[in-house]
């Protein structure tokens, strides 16, 4: 896993509540069987108008010049600022990988959908929740001002406007942990190997059909 | 006193950092469910570390996403596809998963096989990397999807890692009304509390109109407790649980048997055990759902209309129901039994089994598909569903109203197949999602239940099924 520490970037505004992971990488690239390469089809069917299947090459398509990561302020973004009940939708991993491989390194939003927030610590991307005030705050002055970055400090679990305004966030002692060193967390689980062996003696005298 | 989640977790807990209840904990899995499209990468790393399956026996495989529902003798046509089942096929073989292949009779959706094979057995910790594993918690386990990083973490550890979450419980009195299903009462709820409503919550159905319902019509239930948001669904062990798992494959037998009905009976929340959040809902005023959105809480009732955004003052929500109605194609106030669907899906992990082809099959008997209906498609959830259906003479009904009788597998619940809508098409779809470009590109997909997709289908437009049935 990758890690986070903090992060100095170019916010970029999605201003839609339920974006769904769908959305995010639409299901027709679900069919590679590698971890990379899901980039050029993050939020394939918004960012581009012509109908998007694996192996085509991004550079050939045509982009929606509507669509809000196509604008040339907002190329380099690394925080995304969305709505509510982003990434709903799918377990797919691909949609955290897809946001990375971009070069997404957070994402903040007012709430996001569960399966897809815990995924994206799984591989170093850091969602952040902040209030929704806060949240239309950061939209109301990214849209005003070109070149809008702010500064996300996990260690501080702050996230800082050009204005030396610092919202904060809250993050899972474990995972904030597991995320600044960059810790391996089936390694983690495995330094409990004996537990888990005494736990499953124990279950399966309990329940032993589940061991048929 | 205990909710049936807490009785769940604690029965699973292998370590926990402290005992505060927000920390996480160490949670050991029973049954690990696993599908093509997001395993290849879990295998993968698995192998790269050199690391093992923890307990092969927990193991059940199948390929169901990227699976052709016709011509299957012949293989899968796309290169892509074909190789991401072959990985699958291969991952197995070589460390001696029970994998049910392609031309298996017990092939089919992930989530219909795990409980017809009796894999999926009350008191379980079920995951699978794939968020409708919530439909196996109406077997009193806990179910919940999970990402590729995790299916790689089960395979390894045998455990997750969990913070545990809070209950909701979700009441349902009352007597449904004819021709209303358990869809009805799940989209009625997600209309209720919207699709983050259940974020961060187990939820537990009951009250006397969950358990009159059958064992399809509660993971019908619990399968659309993500789309409102909760990770998992559940619902108590009872008769008509046990008896749904009696003589299936995988279930015990003899003295084991009943030494597990045994445990089964306990499953289920005390009385008085406290909740952190109760929804209450009378099975007797739930009317037939149609979606209009793009979203499962943009729903209504089959006699309301499509909504009109200048009335909602909540910009951003004005603002998502304008381009759900632009991408819908839809005007505002036009009434939902106007709306007419170019195609009809019957089928998916949500209402695929024998008893959604059973009241889809009473509704079209003896009727034919409208003529604006250009594609009707039935795709049973297993082989075993299509089998069964096939003996009671169900595919012959559907087949003279027009219907296409398919191979089980997703097919257009969300379109890796060769099965999906061309742009602008609208479906009556008994799935679970209408995001946009779920069913294919440009796609609009209303979702209703098994018997209203069926009443549109003959109609040519949304309509109250109890009208004709
Ligand atoms: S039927 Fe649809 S929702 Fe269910 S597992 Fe397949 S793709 Fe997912």
């Amino acid at each position: 896993m990758e890690k986070f520490h903090s992060c100095k970037g170019l916010v970029a505004p999605l201003d839609r509540a339920n974006i769904d992971t769908d959305a995010i990488i639409p299901k027709q690239f679900l069919k590679s069987i590698k971890r990379s390469g899901f980039g050029q089809n993050l939020f394939d069917e918004w960012r581009y108008l012509d109908h998007g299947e694996p192996g085509m090459s991004s550079g050939q398509r045509k982009l929606n010049p509507d669509f809000i990561l196509n604008l040339p302020r907002y190329r380099g973004a690394q925080i995304l600022l969305a709505r509510a009940n982003f990434g709903c939708g799918s377990s797919r991993e691909h949609a955290p990988w897809a946001l990375q491989d971009y070069g997404f390194r957070a994402i903040i939003a007012p709430s996001f959908a569960d399966i897809f927030f815990n995924n994206c610590f799984k591989i170093g991307l850091l969602p952040i929740v902040l209030d929704a005030k806060n949240v239309d705050q950061l939209f109301r002055e990214v849209q005003a001002e070109e070149g809008y970055c702010v500064v996300v400090s996990l260690e501080d679990q702050s996230v800082t406007t050009p204005g030396g305004e610092a919202f904060l966030f809250e993050v899972d002692p474990f995972r904030k942990h597991s995320l600044l060193n960059g810790l391996d967390e089936i390694g983690l689980t495995l330094q409990h190997v004996g537990e888990i062996k005494a736990f499953e003696e124990k279950h399966r005298a309990a329940q032993p059909w589940l061991f048929a | 006193m205990q909710t049936l989640y807490d009785k769940l977790w604690q029965s699973h807990v292998v370590h926990e950092e402290s005992d505060k209840p927000d920390d996480m904990a160490l949670l050991y899995i029973d049954r690990h469910l696993v599908h093509e499209v997001t395993s290849p990468q879990a295998f993968e790393g698995l192998k790269l570390a050199g690391r093992r399956p923890w307990r092969l026996d927990s193991i059940l495989a199948v390929a169901d996403h990227n699976v052709p529902t016709t011509g299957r003798s012949r293989g899968i046509r796309d290169p892509i596809s074909r190789l991401q089942v072959e990985t699958l096929d291969q991952n197995c073989e070589e460390l001696g998963i029970t994998e049910f292949r392609m031309n298996d009779l017990r092939q089919g959706i992930v989530h219909v096989i795990g409980p017809e094979q009796g894999a999926t057995l009350p008191g379980m910790t079920v995951v699978c990397g794939d968020s409708h594993t919530s439909t196996h918690g109406a077997f009193a386990c806990l179910a919940f999807g999970i990402g590729t990083s995790e299916v790689e973490h089960v395979l390894a550890t045998q455990c997750l890692l969990l913070k545990k979450a809070k209950a909701m419980q979700i009441l349902v009195e009352g007597e449904l009304g004819h021709g209303i299903t358990s869809k009805d009462i799940a989209l009625a709820i997600i209309g209720k509390i919207g699709t983050a409503g259940g974020t961060g919550y187990a939820i537990e159905f009951a009250g006397g109109a969950i358990r009159a319902l059958s064992m399809e019509g509660r993971m019908t239930l619990c399968n659309m407790a993500i789309e409102a948001g909760a990770r998992a669904g559940m619902v108590a062990a009872d008769d008509i649980t046990i008896e749904y798992l009696s003589g299936r494959p995988f279930a015990p037998k003899g003295d084991l048997w009943e030494k597990a009905v045994t445990y089964w009976r306990t499953l289920k929340s005390d009385e008085g055990a406290s909740f952190d959040k109760v929804i209450s809902l009378d099975a007797a005023q739930v009317k037939p759902q149609v979606t209009w959105g793009t979203s499962p809480e943009m729903v209504t009732t089959i006699d309301g209309k499509v909504p009109d955004p200048s009335q909602i003052a909540d910009v951003v929500k004005r603002h998502d129901m304008e381009r759900a109605l632009k991408y819908m194609g839809l005007a505002p106030n036009t009434p939902i039994s106007e709306i007419r669907p170019d195609k009809v899906f019957i089928g998916s992990c949500t209402n695929a089994r024998i008893e959604d082809l059973r009241i889809s099959a009473e509704v079209v008997k003896g009727r034919h598909i409208a003529a604006n209906i250009k594609l009707a498609l039935v795709v049973p959830g297993s082989g075993l569903v299509k089998y069964q259906a096939e003996q009671e003479g169900l595919d012959k009904i559907f087949r003279e109203a027009g219907f296409e009788w398919r191979e089980p597998g997703c097919s257009m619940c969300l379109a890796m197949n060769d099965d999906r809508l061309a742009p602008g098409e609208r479906c009556a779809s008994t799935s679970n999602r209408n995001f946009e470009g779920r069913q294919g590109q440009g796609g609009r997909t209303h979702l209703v239940s098994p018997a209203m997709a069926a009443a549109a289908a003959v109609a040519g437009h949304f309509v109250d099924v109890r009208e004709i049935y």
